[in-house]
């Protein structure tokens, strides 16, 4: 695709630029999902003390490690921007990469988890906790997916010096995934 | 703070336009794959209206079954109860999220906020172009779901669980997926031409063009975006939910299977009800810049209006449970939403004043444009009044489910959809296709429109308040129920429907008629202040060869000392009347 820039994408009126505006419209319409979502659940919850019981069949560690790759991934975002504000595309795109590895790492794990749970008899069928379970981190791994594609996407520019100011767009999306997990993580994990 | 901007402005626009294309286009490429702002509201207009025949022609197959229960309804049938639940439900559906929110928002919108703000397209052409994709399949899906095993699904446009969730007791298998999903995507098509409409408008703005320059009815699309933005997500979360429990067998709303139906209650209010202020905004928006022109007067209070639109967008959030008054919820929380719901009605009231302000003392033009407008005021004002009976949530606990709140939402629905949606075609047509409508069809159209309108919704105010049951297919399978004197009242409103719907033939026909040779239209045939009239009438792709300047507020007209009665906010201070 040729890139079309119009002269309204060109201009600031509110002084930022355009692409970090929409990113946190993105982010405010992203937030409303998860808070929907989030504060069903934690109504449901406080009305089924019951569901503690459910909880404790999650895996606690390997949530807890799930957590520490996200908030690794994260950091090396948070590095690729540096490295985008220097110019220095290559580096930028590697530290993107890696972030990429943090959600694939991520997504493998998760997806290990699942499986024992299913084995065990816990589907998404198994009644209200699990369907909130499956449903929330299912959403949020949907995030997690769709963000590793546009990162691959970003960074695959970014090695060439193109469109650099995007390295710090995609990490902005990266850390709402993120803290929407830090979220989740105690909700549906700790919460027993 | 202009001279910040970037200095594109004084240069010819087309050094952008590489990878526009200008003329060399194919027919798919300019009108089905288009990036152009323009073409993109033609496509969600055009949409929208084709989906409005749909929905109408639903309406009058249940208005005949209504009046006539049980005799075939001619170009239909005999309606089954299941065909009718399906026709009420995918009506309620089709005119609110196919109709009012693409042809109001997604069509004016597109259409008037670069040319507005004095910019060439969009900011994300592309993310609009996917929009519009997205807008489509979903109207697809859901007009496909009319037609699979056992027909659409017939839980009504709100689609309360369990019996949406669950197939035994909507037996619409299917089509109840269908319906789900279609509305999902269409709120991700919204989402998306959202983040667009709020980012051009922030950000886009032509040189010297302050936020309180931008003429109302970008304020109000802003604003309804937001709302929409905001409001929507839980309803997004909920809907997944809602998919989740017809085909995975999960439990969230199913109380059978320890689920709640009235947390999918509040979810859909919750967006529900702001939904409402989402699709009157850009209708009150595009009123004033009707009435603005037409009475040759700067718009009452232009700050306040934008502070009070602000204000009720924020109210709007706190009134959903209004809904839910007989749906077993606490009383103590039902005087609470008593409240913020008469609450809302004072902006809404002080709205309507400012519209009659800047009529005071004008002088009135009545074209078709303003004869639409000034209806707007006068039914959407009965459609406010009533929603206040509504609101009190003593009586509502006897209108509820009558055909008074079917008639009380559209007196405020119809209105925004179709009246406002007629002032704006009517008022933008020059500049949409370069050519004038044929003002007697126009006008033959608006009083063929009104008078049966009323007609339509009046007895249904005194069939609601008499008890009638909105939710009752055949009456008279219900004899201590069926009232044989208020048959006349179902006639009456079945008859007016049928001779509104005679008259609307005459606009698509005008409408045609007069884009391929109506009277060529000049670039500014209302002498209105706005940048979009500084365009050539259509505007070209790129809108403008040199982007506009601004140098005022939007409704200077009769300015003291000046001898034209308007002055565009393109026209340098110290330029001399004659342009």
């Amino acid at each position: 695709l040729s890139t079309t820039r119009t002269i309204a994408t060109q201009r600031s009126a509110m002084g930022l630029p355009t692409g970090r505006l929409a990113i946190w419209w993105v982010l405010v319409s992203e937030i409303v999902i998860f808070g929907g979502l989030l504060m069903s659940y934690v109504m449901h919850r406080i009305g089924h003390p019951e569901w503690g019981a459910e909880a404790a069949h999650t895996n606690t560690w390997l949530g807890a490690t799930n957590t520490l790759v996200l908030l690794t991934s994260s950091l090396s975002a948070v590095l690729g921007h540096q490295a985008a504000e220097q110019g220095n595309g290559k580096k930028a795109a590697r530290y993107l990469y890696f972030t990429f590895l943090g959600g694939l790492t991520f997504l493998i794990i998760k997806s290990f988890e699942w499986t024992a749970e299913i084995r065990e008899g816990f589907t998404i069928q198994a009644g209200g906790f699990w369907s909130f379970y499956y449903t929330a981190a299912g959403l949020h791994a949907f995030h997690v997916l769709c963000g590793m594609l546009i990162m691959l996407w970003v960074a695959n520019s970014a090695r060439k010096n193109q469109d650099l100011h995007r390295v710090e767009n995609i990490g902005i999306y990266w850390h709402f995934v993120d803290i929407v997990w830090i979220f989740l993580f105690p909700l549906l994990y700790i919460a027993k | 703070m202009a001279d910040a901007l970037p200095q594109e402005a004084h240069v010819p626009a087309h050094g952008h336009a590489a990878g526009h294309g200008h003329g060399e286009q194919n027919f798919f490429m300019k009108y089905l794959w288009s990036t152009d702002h323009k073409m993109i509201a033609f496509q969600y207009m055009f949409t929208g209206m084709a989906l409005a025949m749909i929905g109408a022609f639903m309406a009058y197959v249940f208005r005949m079954q209504l009046a006539f229960p049980g005799h075939s309804v001619p170009g239909y049938g005999v309606v089954t109860p299941n065909n009718y639940n399906a026709l009420i439900t995918n009506h309620g559906s089709i005119m609110i999220f196919w109709v009012a929110m693409p042809v109001l928002i997604a069509g004016f919108g597109n259409f008037l906020i670069p040319l507005m703000i004095g910019a060439d397209d969009m900011v994300f052409p592309r993310i609009n172009r996917l929009s519009y994709q997205i807008f489509l399949l979903s109207a697809l899906i859901l007009v496909a779901s009319l037609f699979v095993q056992n027909g659409g699904f017939g839980g009504a446009w709100t689609a309360y669980p369990p019996l949406s969730a669950v197939q035994r007791y909507n037996l619409t298998p299917i089509g109840a997926s269908m319906w789900v999903i279609a509305v999902a995507l269409e709120f991700v098509a919204f989402l998306l031409g959202g983040i667009n409409f709020i980012v051009t408008s922030m950000n886009s703005r032509t040189r010297g063009m302050k936020a309180f320059d931008t003429p109302i009815v970008i304020w109000t699309i802003v604003i309804a975006s937001i709302l929409f933005m905001a409001s929507v997500g839980p309803l997004i979360a909920g809907a997944v939910m809602l998919l989740f429990d017809q085909l995975l067998g999960t439990s969230f709303y199913d109380p059978n299977r320890g689920g709640d139906p009235i947390l999918w209650q509040h979810l859909f209010w919750f967006f529900g009800h702001p939904e409402v202020y989402v699709v009157l905004f850009p209708a009150v928006g595009i009123v004033a810049e009707v009435i603005t022109v037409f009475a040759r007067k700067k718009l009452f209070a232009y700050k306040t209006v934008i502070y009070t639109f602000i204000g009720t967008g924020i109210l709007s959030f706190f009134v959903w449970a209004h809904h839910q008054f007989v749906a077993g919820i606490d009383p103590r929380m039902a005087n609470v939403f008593t409240v913020t719901t008469v609450l809302i009605s004072i902006p809404i009231a002080e709205m309507m004043f400012v519209y009659i302000a800047t009529l005071y003392g004008g002088s009135i033009t009545l074209a078709s444009p303003m004869l639409w407008a000034l209806a707007f005021i006068g039914e959407f004002l009965i459609g406010g009044v009533t929603g206040i009976y509504l609101g009190a949530s003593g009586l509502d606990i006897y209108f509820h489910d009558t055909y008074f709140v079917v008639a009380h939402f559209h007196y405020t629905f119809f209105p925004i959809a179709i009246i406002a949606t007629f002032a704006g075609i009517t008022f933008w047509f020059p500049k949409m296709f370069g050519r004038m409508m044929n003002e007697t069809a126009n006008k033959i159209h608006f009083w063929g429109t009104i008078i049966p309108f009323n007609g339509i919704f009046i007895p249904l105010f005194f069939l609601g308040a008499a008890g009638e049951h909105r939710r009752i297919f055949d009456y008279s399978s219900f004899p201590h129920l069926a009232t044989p004197e208020l048959q006349a009242l179902r006639i009456t409103a079945t008859v007016s429907l049928i001779v509104m719907l005679l008259f609307q033939p005459i606009f698509i026909i005008n409408f045609i008629m007069s884009a391929i040779r109506g009277k060529k239209a000049e670039k500014n045939p209302w002498k209105s202040n706005t940048l979009e009239w500084t365009a050539d009438s259509p505007p070209p792709h790129g809108n403008w060869a040199e982007m506009p300047v601004c140098y005022r507020g939007p409704y200077e007209y009769h300015v003291p000392g000046r001898a034209e009665d308007y002055w565009p906010q393109n026209l340098p201070p110290d330029a001399q009347e004659a342009h």
